[in-house]
């Protein structure tokens, strides 16, 4: 897992405290939105996503810039780098 | 015998536009919202519709508006939600005295659980005082909930002052608008709250559909897990009949309000003027800063369920604050809170009206009340020598 501090980013969800599959949805649904070369952050607290986020982004193209770690949740930085 | 429903805080008719919206969706529209082919995705296109209408009646985004059961599962999850939310920052929150009981009994569940409730207490009008609000903050403060009105006694609270101090202290507040929404304009950007319950049913809408508006921002927990509905806040298949409903019934409402409110007052007035000429009855919550169609009294020497058993035979259906259950006679805790004495509140009786009641109902219904509680004093044993003032209790009334 790739560990990093003050990412800024260009979009945040929120999804802290939403179940599986929020965190795929909303990644989904948000990365639409972005440009290509913008930057996504996800927050969640749900820990199925460390595994599910670096896997979506391997299999959609995107790139996993990695995460943070705050006291009660999780940041995920994604950066958009195919449509 | 002529009918007069003057309950409307109890319940209202459905609108019959809105029986008219509902009906495809029991029938040849019955998709589930998720469903990927046709029927699912109007299902889900008529509740997002709703989702439109029901924000657009309290001037709130329409994603921050969660659909639930009941006004009574969207002040569960206010309360609850934001308590496991925060519970990490605080574990102290501040709930009224004359809060619902969704409100009181799940801030009394919470209290089990080791949060910590400070119950704020009223004035004579079942007033919160702000500067009570302000002082009961404390560092671990985690949410504030005040009703907007009571169902009870009427009385609209000064929700626009509290968040003022809710909002310096960083707390953030929930109001219990079940008894307001589509009674009173609302607008839940200009109030300043947080989260705000309603029920459809308060609105000509159906029962089974209420929502929880959640400004952006704030972190909720759900209370029932399970699918992606509602976005994740809400699980469970969607009731597609009743939110279409309740959005119907917003949309009419939001077009209607004003000559409701219109309407409600004139009756209302009536109700007032008329009830007060009764000796020894008296008013109950805000003279003036209360619902346009609520008028609540307490009848000196009788007791609440015995008027509204009469007014029953009378064709009219009313309501009563107290609770008499297994021979125990029990006070309203919100007239006691408001400093009325436990024998006086045993006589609250509430009269709300609607759309549906005439000025004809209003003139029956003050033609046969009096009269009952004529007859009610002069079976009561409380009531010995109230003409003359000689032994009758001097209760403290609050008005």
């Amino acid at each position: 897992m790739k560990f990093v501090h003050d990412i800024k980013a260009d979009f945040t969800a929120d999804i802290v405290y939403m179940m599986c599959p929020m965190h795929l949805l909303k990644l989904d649904e948000m990365i639409k939105e972005l440009e290509i070369g913008q930057m996504l952050e996800i927050l969640t607290d749900y820990d199925g996503a460390l595994e599910d986020i670096p896997a979506w982004c391997q299999k959609t193209g995107n790139e996993f810039i990695g995460i943070e770690e705050s006291e009660d949740y999780y940041k995920f930085y994604i950066r958009k780098t195919v449509e | 015998m002529r009918k007069c429903y003057f309950d409307h805080v109890a319940t209202n008719p459905l609108l019959p536009e809105v029986f008219d919206a509902m009906v495809p969706f029991f029938k040849e529209d019955f998709g589930n919202p998720l469903s990927v082919y046709e029927l699912g995705i109007k299902a889900r296109d008529v509740i997002e519709n709703a989702r439109i209408s029901v924000a657009a009646l309290i001037n709130a985004k329409p994603s921050s508006i969660v659909f639930t059961s009941s006004g009574a599962e969207a002040n569960n999850f206010a309360l609850k939600g934001i308590a496991l939310a925060k519970q990490n920052q605080g574990k102290h929150l501040i709930v009224s005295r004359v809060e619902h009981h969704s409100i009181l009994n799940t801030a009394r569940s919470l209290e089990k659980m080791g949060f910590v409730v400070t119950w704020l207490p009223v004035d004579k009008y079942g007033l919160v005082d702000p500067e009570v609000v302000k002082k009961a903050i404390v560092k671990e403060t985690i949410l504030i909930s005040i009703t907007h009105a009571s169902s009870e006694i009427g009385t609209l609270e000064p929700i626009k002052e509290i968040v003022k101090i809710a909002k310096e202290k960083k707390v953030p507040l929930h109001a219990d608008g079940v008894a307001t929404t589509g009674n009173i304009p609302i607008d839940v950007k200009e109030l300043g709250v947080d989260l705000y319950s309603m029920a459809a049913h308060q609105f000509y809408g159906p029962k089974g559909a209420g929502a929880l508006y959640v400004k952006e921002g704030i972190r909720i927990v759900p209370l029932i897990y399970g699918g992606i509905q509602e976005g994740g806040r809400r699980a469970g298949t969607e009731n597609v009949p009743a939110i279409v409903g309740m959005g119907k019934a917003a949309e009419i409402t939001s077009r209607d309000l004003n000559s409701r409110i219109s309407h409600c007052k004139l009756l209302r007035d009536k109700i007032i003027d008329g009830v007060s000429k009764i000796p020894n009855v008296y008013l109950t919550g805000h003279p003036e800063n209360r619902l346009p169609h609520h008028a609540s009294f307490v009848v000196e020497f009788i007791e609440g369920e015995a008027m509204l058993l009469m007014l029953a035979m009378k064709g009219i259906y009313a309501a009563s604050g107290s609770a008499c259950s297994s021979k125990a006679l029990k006070s309203s805790p919100i007239l006691l809170s408001m400093g009325i004495q436990s024998a006086l509140a045993q006589g609250s009786v509430v009269f709300s009206v609607g759309i549906d009641n005439t000025l004809e109902d209003v003139e029956y219904f003050l033609n046969e009340f009096p009269q009952i509680v004529n007859r009610l004093r002069e079976m009561s044993p409380f009531a010995k020598g109230w003409k003359t003032g000689a032994e009758g209790d001097k209760c403290y009334t609050g008005g």
